[in-house]
């Protein structure tokens, strides 16, 4: 069984429903992320594991027990907020201790436990500073900290990088990632930010509009989109429509494409292809059979990649290629072609917008 | 070289305005301090003295109605913290939309004279009704307590609010409530210290009004120190004044040694908002 388990769980706000039909199992030990655009759900469902928010219909299980109608004082978990949220009266020392305090904890065990913890994000320097005296980057360790204590059966994490400067976000996040595989904590991590969420999490959720769109590893998230809103959403991807041929094949502009497995929609049905920019070359290959011609719209030059926007039958493809002095990128309006091969290519399970 | 010749002048000019307006208003609050010093000391013919100083201070009635008065003071600031510290965090809390309307009935107080309070207090609960506070010495002090608790609400549901305002009491009760406290702790723990400041100042006010107060302490018929005052005043000349001043002093005394003990655990902290305000558009 799983260590968190979420089924069928509805949130509405009056007329509006802001979760629909939330499915989800969690391993212990297992980095999840909620990934979408804001409004889409994903810190609603958060709030409701904590129990912030109680859910309209459904039920969410933890380790085996029933929480749905549970305190959040209660469910022992541990969250860290976008906005820090420490108690500017206390000091570090004593923010840490608060959730031991609370829990009856002897004095003997919290001034070890607090310690171990500062040293665990790696500020036991600044146990007698104030909320006011320390970074942005300083506050949010000193939260994840206070979370950790009380050894909570399950780590939410509401945006906790959101609020920081680009330099920190980066390496606070690989400390987090570390940090939770070191406890083995399960961890549940909201974000809208996509590179967060491919870099930490064991899987992601991908929201919109309050359902789950694809919940997979990062590398499938990545590479194997599911629906359109994925594809959009993740990464840089190019959609080519075209329709259904015999086999493992589509046509695209008059042109086969051959593709790794067999779309499953009837032949002659229109289908949408997806492309990343990485996966396409301009120089032919045993191992890509797959051409298309287009014409240069545009070449942005950023170094050591060169980003092409070429126009294939009606579709914009994005090409990345490396930057080789010997060979200057092609001009605008030039014709080239684009050779990829079947298995880089994607398929949308979504039928294409008309 | 016309620039800098201008600047000075203009700058004089320009300060000139206030500093007139800052002097107008020390003059106006000051002048009858001291003329009423002036004349508490000239009760002796021809000399200086603090003769009605003396007479003041002979009167036992001086130290009992005073001690009474900052002792219903320091009920009334207890009482009122218990009442209005919890409801402001609660309407804040959990039902944000009623601020308005408890706004207005915190406010009330303000329109409704005292008189209309006390006669509205002994009408109800008069020796014959229902609740007969005024039947007893202690139900008829609960009244007192209650009437002064109602006229400081006004200045102390306000500084509180806005205490509460400067923090984000949402995230801060979220942040306790999941390090397992209960609401109860939360406001104790978390919410209350960081308002200290806002329920003092809040103290300050109801003390200096529970001090001077006499409409509810003369009706109710307690020994205050506001119906001694006016008795002294009607028969009497310069004790007046002296009492006046001595009630000035010890009232500023009792203010500075409220700061004093709210300091004290306060002084290491600055009160700090939290750094960075929710961002409540990213809220999903």
């Amino acid at each position: 069984m799983s260590f968190l388990s979420i089924d069928g769980v509805v949130k509405s706000f009056g007329p509006t429903t802001v979760v629909k039909d939330f499915d989800l199992r969690v391993e212990r030990g297992e980095f999840v992320s909620f990934l979408g655009p804001s409004g889409c759900g994903k810190t609603t469902m958060l709030r409701m594991i904590a129990g912030f928010e109680r859910p309209s219909a459904g039920r969410i299980v933890i380790d085996g027990e029933d929480v749905t109608d549970l305190a959040a004082s209660r469910r022992r978990i541990g969250m860290v907020f976008q906005a820090y949220a420490l108690f500017p009266n206390l000091s570090v020392h004593d923010n840490v201790a608060f959730g031991l305090k609370v829990a009856g904890r002897p004095k003997r065990e919290i001034g070890p436990r607090v310690e171990e913890m500062l040293t665990l994000v790696g500020l036991p320097h600044l146990s007698n500073r104030y909320p006011y005296q320390l970074s942005g980057g300083q506050q949010q360790r000193v939260a994840l900290a206070r979370a950790l204590a009380p050894s909570p059966r399950v780590l939410l994490l509401d945006e906790p990088l959101s609020a920081l400067d680009a330099k920190i976000r980066v390496s606070l996040r690989e400390q987090i990632r570390a940090l939770q595989r070191e406890l083995g904590i399960t961890t549940i991590f909201v974000t809208h930010d996509q590179e967060e969420a491919l870099s930490m999490s064991d899987r992601i959720a991908v929201m919109s509009e309050g359902r789950i769109q694809q919940c997979a590893t990062p590398f499938e998230i990545y590479n194997r989109p599911s629906t359109r809103f994925v594809a959009g959403f993740v990464g840089t991807l190019s959609l080519i429509d075209g329709v259904r041929a015999e086999g493992a094949g589509a046509i695209v502009d008059g042109t086969r494409i051959e593709l790794s497995e067999t779309p499953p929609v009837a032949e002659g049905a229109p289908l949408t292809l997806t492309l990343r920019p990485e996966a396409v070359k301009l120089e032919p290959s045993s191992d890509r059979p797959n051409r298309l011609t287009g014409e240069v719209r545009d070449a942005h030059f950023m170094g050591s990649v060169v980003r092409l926007d070429v126009h294939v039958a009606g579709s914009s493809v994005l090409v990345d290629t490396f930057n080789r002095s010997a060979v200057p990128p092609p001009a605008r309006g030039e014709r080239i072609d684009l050779y990829f091969a079947p298995a880089d290519v994607g398929l949308l399970a979504d039928r294409p917008q008309t | 070289m016309s620039a800098p010749a201008t600047t000075p002048g203009g700058r004089r000019a320009s300060r000139a305005g206030p500093w007139i307006v800052v002097v107008l208003a020390i003059l106006y609050f000051l002048l009858p301090l001291v003329a009423t010093f002036e004349f508490s000391l000239s009760m002796l013919r021809g000399v200086w003295s603090f003769e009605a100083y003396k007479s003041v201070f002979s009167d036992t009635r001086f130290r009992e109605t005073f001690t009474f008065s900052v002792i219903a003071a320091l009920v009334t600031i207890i009482v009122g913290s218990l009442l209005i510290v919890p409801t402001a965090y609660w309407v804040r809390l959990k039902f944000p939309k009623l601020r308005p309307l408890v706004e207005f009935i915190t406010l009330l107080p303000l329109v409704i004279p005292p008189i209309v309070l006390v006669f509205g207090y002994l009408r109800l609960y008069n020796s014959s009704s229902f609740l007969p506070f005024t039947g007893s010495a202690n139900g008829t002090y609960v009244l007192l307590i209650f009437g002064y608790v109602v006229l400081s609400m006004p200045y102390m549901y306000r500084a509180v609010d806005t205490g509460m305002a400067a923090i984000d009491i949402r995230t801060l009760t979220e942040a306790g409530e999941s390090l397992g406290a209960n609401r109860i702790t939360v406001l104790f723990k978390v919410i209350l210290p960081n308002v200290r400041a806002a329920v003092l100042s809040g103290a300050f006010l109801s003390f200096a009004i529970v001090i001077g107060e006499f409409v509810l302490a003369s009706l109710l018929n307690q020994p205050a120190f506001g119906p001694y005052l006016a008795l002294v005043g009607t028969h009497k000349a310069y004790e007046p004044s002296a009492l006046a001043m001595i009630a000035f002093a010890v009232t500023w005394a009792c203010m500075g040694l409220l700061q004093l003990a709210g300091r004290k655990r306060t002084a290491r902290r600055v009160a700090a908002p939290l750094a960075v305000k929710p961002n409540q558009g990213s809220q999903a």
